[in-house]
């Protein structure tokens, strides 16, 4: 213990880092809020029912193909929201600048910033600004927070998946990993990878109000779909299967998995929803999602089952079944 | 993932059905190659497969194989000033006798992951005054790169750039391994180091010890192929090397990768960790290019060996255990926390098992 040192793995939301938080910041900071161990909080304030959240944003490089640190800092705080079925109002947005950073790209981030919350129809109401001296930081670190209103009617939680739903999933999988992938290694691929960061919280909003029956929402990000499917079946004691032939995954993001020994099943994502709702409302359910554009291609992957609690399966293109696991370890540090 | 799912079904049902029928007596098969191991249980084989067939991992994972003193040694080297580690993603959390890279890299030292060996090569000329020690791990596959790395560095005439080789080869471990009390009824051949020694190194295990072996490519039907291929052989009492990965793996291999190989290093003994030293298995920098050898350029204290204790990926590796027979497995050793190689690689057999559990559902 007295030598132990934080390591990368600690922070890729992974096996490490629901250890740390077991057990470092829980027994620390327990209470029923934080318990919930949601995207965000749920808390009360004079009887009104709110969202809250943070989250900070390292990702390398600043710049990528369909989006920005600013961007990100935007609409994965808007998302994590939109996942706890609130809808976003406020934002507060921190920086910690490394001295020397370039003012033009900072003025970059800033434009990104504005536009991603205009988008969302989200405010930036509070911010602070810390420069730090050179090599103390890698250029530019943001975080931000984030309240949002409980959309009415509406209880979202992992513990409500039960046998006879349906999963579904609003798009291709894996696009962002692979788009920070390919800039931060200069793979050059025939076909660029956009990185699929947006903010959701438009549709998802829509999603609750026309079906406010929708049990369970995650976004797949850092650990990606097979990470949020197996937590969501120990959280809720359910088996679920999944059918690999019906995950959307683009061909040249499975040509570099293959290439570089990755799973686009544990790649992050930054503007996609699993989603959990009963048989009968999925159908309106996926015509809503398809209505956007962040949801055109949304479809079911699978469906919670009675038998094998806490364990996800997958029917494999040739008929086998294989476990989903949490990611344990990953070479992709500071993806978000 | 969204190919013709039918026709893939179909196919991979007509070979189950088959296997099935052939299948009279337990079989033990063994896919030597760890990237094998990983395909079958991505594809959930074991689920198309009669219970008597027993699919057994092999030494093919290079990072397993490697032994702690070689680890000991890479992270003595990280601990020095002015040396830059260049290495695979995945030796990184290997457990050495009292460290590992990953905890070395926390602490400072310089680590750098690459995708290809010749990465270390703008390292190296980005940072003139450190050493550059790139980690040369890995079989038949990997050793023409790192070789040809060596060939670029003698060329551009570069003076920081260093290799630590633990490269090994496949043949001669599976001549231990046969030779071995381990019982095996087939062995499905790694394709891709078949693609660049060819068919001709593994004659000996039909001939020597009357082992039919197939090299096999890595989709699901591939594999599945070569095992009803190896059933068909063991049916008719027949020990052959078959070819089921011609597309890519030709008979007579890749001359020109083998001729990089030969050009740099010369044949060795060396140690795999769970077989022992075994003759004429390694590959070290040879006499011309010897200037690049990290261990007989730069000097290094390495502390002495320790070997975890109760860990069972010697016989892991040999085939003789499964990694849940293993009391490390699942408790004590995780991929977050391996105590063994096998745990921590990808592509080994215990993190394989852990990840993915016995292949068959329900559970």
């Amino acid at each position: 213990m007295k030598d132990e040192r934080i390591l990368l793995a600690h922070g890729n939301g992974g096996k490490l880092s629901h250890k740390l938080v077991d057990q470092l910041m829980r027994p620390a900071f327990s209470n029923t809020a934080l318990d919930e161990l949601h995207d965000g909080a749920k808390v009360t304030v004079d009887r009104a029912d709110l969202a809250f959240t943070t989250d900070s944003y390292v990702v390398k490089p600043l710049f990528f193909s369909g989006g920005d640190i600013g961007k990100l800092a935007v609409c994965g705080t808007v998302n994590d929201l939109a996942m706890s079925g609130a809808q976003a109002r406020y934002l507060s947005a921190g920086f910690i600048i490394e001295e020397g950073f370039l003012y033009s790209d900072l003025v970059r981030i800033v434009e990104s910033m504005r536009s991603a919350a205009a988008e969302a129809g989200v405010k930036i109401v509070t911010g602070d600004t810390k420069v730090v001296e050179n090599g103390a930081a890698d250029g530019i670190f943001i975080n931000t927070a984030g309240i949002g209103v409980l959309i009415e009617g509406v209880s979202i939680s992992p513990i409500r998946a039960c046998p006879g739903q349906n999963i579904i999933v609003t798009g291709f999988l894996g696009d962002h990993a692979i788009a920070i992938m390919s800039e931060r290694y200069g793979l050059s691929l025939p076909v660029t990878v956009t990185s699929d960061c947006a903010p959701l919280n438009m549709m998802i909003g829509e999603l609750l109000t026309e079906v406010p029956e929708i049990a369970v929402l995650r976004d797949p990000t850092r650990g990606g779909l097979a990470t949020v499917l197996k937590e969501i079946a120990v959280q809720a004691r359910v088996g679920i299967m999944v059918d690999e032939a019906t995950i959307p995954v683009r061909p040249e993001v499975l040509a570099v998995c293959n290439i570089l020994g990755f799973d686009p099943l544990y790649l992050a994502n930054e503007g996609k929803a699993v989603i959990f709702v009963e048989a009968n409302y999925t159908e309106k359910a996926l015509a809503t999602l398809r209505r956007h554009a962040y949801g055109s291609d949304a479809r079911v992957i699978g469906q919670v089952i009675a038998t094998s609690p806490g364990q996800v399966g997958l029917r494999t293109a040739i008929g086998g079944v294989r476990l989903l696991d949490t990611l344990a370890n990953d070479q992709l540090p500071r993806i978000c | 993932m969204m190919t013709s799912s039918k026709d893939l079904k179909r196919t991979a049902n007509f070979f189950s059905r088959e296997i099935s029928r052939l299948v009279d007596r337990p079989l033990r098969l063994m896919e030597v190659c760890g990237t094998h191991t990983v395909a079958i249980f991505k594809s959930g084989i074991r689920q198309l497969l009669p219970l008597e067939v027993e699919l057994v991992s092999g030494p093919g994972c290079p990072v397993c194989v490697t032994s702690n003193a070689y680890l000991d040694t890479a992270i003595a080297y990280s601990r020095q000033d002015d040396v830059i580690i260049t290495t695979f993603g995945d030796m990184l959390r290997v457990p050495g006798s009292s460290s590992s890279l990953s905890v070395q890299k926390a602490k400072g030292a310089d680590i750098r992951i690459v995708y290809s060996p010749l990465e270390s090569l703008d390292i190296a000329a980005a940072n003139t005054t450190k050493k550059v020690i790139f980690l040369a791990v890995g079989f038949e596959t990997t050793a023409p790169t790192a070789a040809a790395t060596v060939l670029a560095a003698a060329d551009a005439g570069v003076d920081n750039f260093y290799v630590l080789s633990a490269h090994k080869l496949v043949p001669p471990a599976l001549r231990a391994l046969c030779s071995n009390d381990v019982h095996l009824d087939g062995l499905l051949l790694p394709g891709h180091v078949s693609a660049i020694i060819g068919e001709m190194p593994y004659q000996f295990l039909a001939g020597d010890f009357a082992v039919p072996a197939v090299i096999a490519g890595f989709e699901a039907l591939d594999i599945l192929q070569a095992v009803y291929m190896l059933v068909k052989q063991i049916a008719a009492g027949k020990a052959e090397i078959e070819n089921q990965y011609r597309r890519i793996a030709r008979s007579e291999g890749n001359p020109d990768a083998c001729m990089v190989m030969k050009q740099v290093y010369e044949v060795e003994d060396t140690v795999w960790r769970g077989l022992g030293v075994i003759s004429g298995s390694g590959l070290r920098v040879n006499g011309k290019y010897r200037r690049f050898d990290a261990t007989s350029n730069l000097t290094v204290e390495v502390e002495p060996t320790v070997e975890p204790c109760g860990c069972l990926c010697g016989e892991v590796l040999r085939g003789v255990v499964k990694p849940v027979d293993c009391s490390l497995f699942g408790e004590a050793c995780r991929p977050e926390q391996p105590i063994g190689s096998c745990m921590v690689s990808l592509e080994g057999a215990c993190a394989a098992w852990y990840r993915y559990g016995s292949g068959r559902w329900p559970i």
